[in-house]
């Protein structure tokens, strides 16, 4: 029963969140504060992440390949499919939830405890839909660049363990990351990384907003906020791959 | 002019508020008090409507706010002021910000005359000029509080409501706090409703007392009245303190 309250209670605070904004001009400015916040502050971490686990799993696919009959440039593809289907989409967005996730699940959790919400509510603004949508819109327009540079620098990270790390030569390797690509996987996986954009959003916003009392509910909203986001994302990652792509 | 009219309010069958009238006059500080657990803040808080009431009337200057629409409610609460008990800041606006929000959200003034009006409404509340650059956590909390005035009554509101304005403040401090909600309330004509069990700002700037206890209104009176009130629970509340005993009696003695 309990989950389905918190089903409805969500439902309902989305429902207040996707109107349209009192203030335009507040919109876009909150719009673009949460673009550098959730989206560029994010990026050197999605980079270093990316590049290691694409050199990572360059040396990692190389070394479990026992049978001599696979060619050599096999690495390379299986580090572009990885990367792109699941990392980058997936994985990535998982890590991201215990950044942004978090971040926003106690923003919006302290602004409630210090009646800073409230107040908003006694101005006569919709607060749901002044905190929360610049949160979603701008998590969502930066996850397909979040992405698109996860895939990019893990190919990077790859090319470097080819070139120095002396496990297949950098011709077999990039090779392998053109060889048999499949161009749907691209928009499959930026379309995916963006529902579980929403998803880490309006969640973490969801549980933010609906803490009650002091500090260490801020600490369990927070902490709510990324391990159920991360389950839905995990759930959705089934449904969503046999949904696009079988 | 707010009238509650026969307010009824309770949670899961236990009882808060029983049959509660009371006028709120323009113009005065109007003050509920009463002990903890008297139900005061259940009555401010459905007087602003975060509370729906069980049956009853609460009506803005005629205007019956339980029978309103959300959109209506937001409407009225453009009308409306809050000081919260900590203020209740936006931390990530600077001071200034935080006056000019519902100028931003609600005014259709042009950003310069956004931040003249901001910066008159902080002068008048005393917030020197060095103050307005720096963030909420930079601050003292009476300077919060003041600045929290500031960006109530930013938008000319015609409902004033202050939710323990005195609360964690010094008595010096407090006594600024009271006299600038006084002079306020005066000098805009506004409905001031404030929330107290502070004895000193009751005395202070009590224009209209109503006293809650155990969910209902057992007083309804002014600073200059309460000292004669026949009221023995009225008495055991305002009286508690030796200090105010004293008072009372040299008060009583002076009639003599």
């Amino acid at each position: 029963m309990k989950i389905l309250e918190h089903i409805g209670e969500y439902v309902l605070l989305m429902g207040r969140t996707f109107r349209l904004p009192d203030r335009q001009r507040m919109f876009w400015r909150q719009y673009a504060f949460e673009l550098d916040k959730q989206g560029t502050q994010s990026v050197p971490i999605d980079l270093i992440i990316s590049i290691f686990i694409g050199a990572i799993m360059t040396l990692q696919i190389k070394l479990d390949m026992a049978n001599p009959l696979l060619p050599r440039y096999t690495v390379g593809v299986v580090t572009r499919d990885t990367m792109l289907l699941e990392f980058s989409s997936t994985i990535l967005c998982l890590i991201l939830a215990g950044k942004v996730g978090s971040n926003i699940a106690s923003e919006i959790g302290t602004m409630r405890i210090t009646e800073q919400i409230d107040a908003m509510e006694m101005m006569g603004v919709n607060s749901a839909n002044y905190l929360i949508l610049p949160k979603i819109t701008a998590f969502i327009t930066m996850m397909p660049i979040l992405v698109i540079f996860s895939v990019a620098s893990a190919l990077i990270g790859g090319y470097m363990m080819a070139a120095w790390g002396g496990v297949l030569t950098v011709d077999e390797y990039v090779y392998g990351i053109t060889y048999a690509f499949i161009e749907k996987h691209v928009p499959y996986a930026i379309t995916k990384s963006m529902i579980y954009a929403f998803v880490i959003t309006s969640v973490s916003a969801y549980y933010g907003y609906t803490t009650r009392g002091g500090a260490l509910e801020v600490g369990k909203a927070s902490t709510n906020a990324v391990v159920n986001s991360s389950v839905i994302i995990l759930f959705l990652d089934i449904f969503l791959t046999k949904l696009m792509l079988s | 002019m707010i009238a509650v009219k026969n307010v009824h309010k309770s949670f899961d069958g236990h009882v808060v508020l029983d049959d509660i009238t009371a006028e709120m006059r323009d113009g005065s500080c109007n003050m509920i008090i009463g002990q903890s657990g008297s139900g005061k803040t259940v009555l401010m808080k459905s007087i602003i409507g975060l509370h729906t009431i069980d049956s009853g009337r609460i009506e803005y200057d005629g205007r019956n706010l339980p029978d309103m629409k959300e959109q209506e409610v937001r409407l009225l609460r453009r009308e409306v002021g809050m000081l919260f008990q900590g203020a209740a800041l936006f931390d990530s606006q600077s001071v200034l910000q935080n006056v000019m929000f519902p100028l931003e959200m609600w005014s259709a003034m042009t950003k310069k005359e956004m931040e003249d009006r901001a910066k008159f409404c902080l002068s008048r509340v005393n917030i020197q000029e060095a103050a307005w650059n720096l963030m909420p956590a930079e601050i003292s909390g009476g300077m919060q509080k003041r600045v929290a005035i500031a960006r109530a009554i930013a938008l000319n509101p015609h409902y004033l409501f202050c939710d323990e304005p005195n609360s964690g403040l010094d008595p010096n401090t407090s006594l600024v706090i009271d006299k600038l909600i006084h002079e306020i309330t005066q000098e805009y004509n506004i409905c001031t409703v404030i929330n107290s069990h502070d004895m000193n700002s009751i005395m202070e700037i009590g224009d209209n007392i109503i006293f809650l206890k155990l969910g209902k209104m057992v007083w309804n009176g002014n600073k200059d009245t309460i000292f004669h009130a026949k009221n023995q629970d009225l008495d055991d509340f305002v009286f508690a303190s030796n200090l105010f005993k004293k008072v009372k009696a040299a008060h009583n003695k002076g009639q003599e």
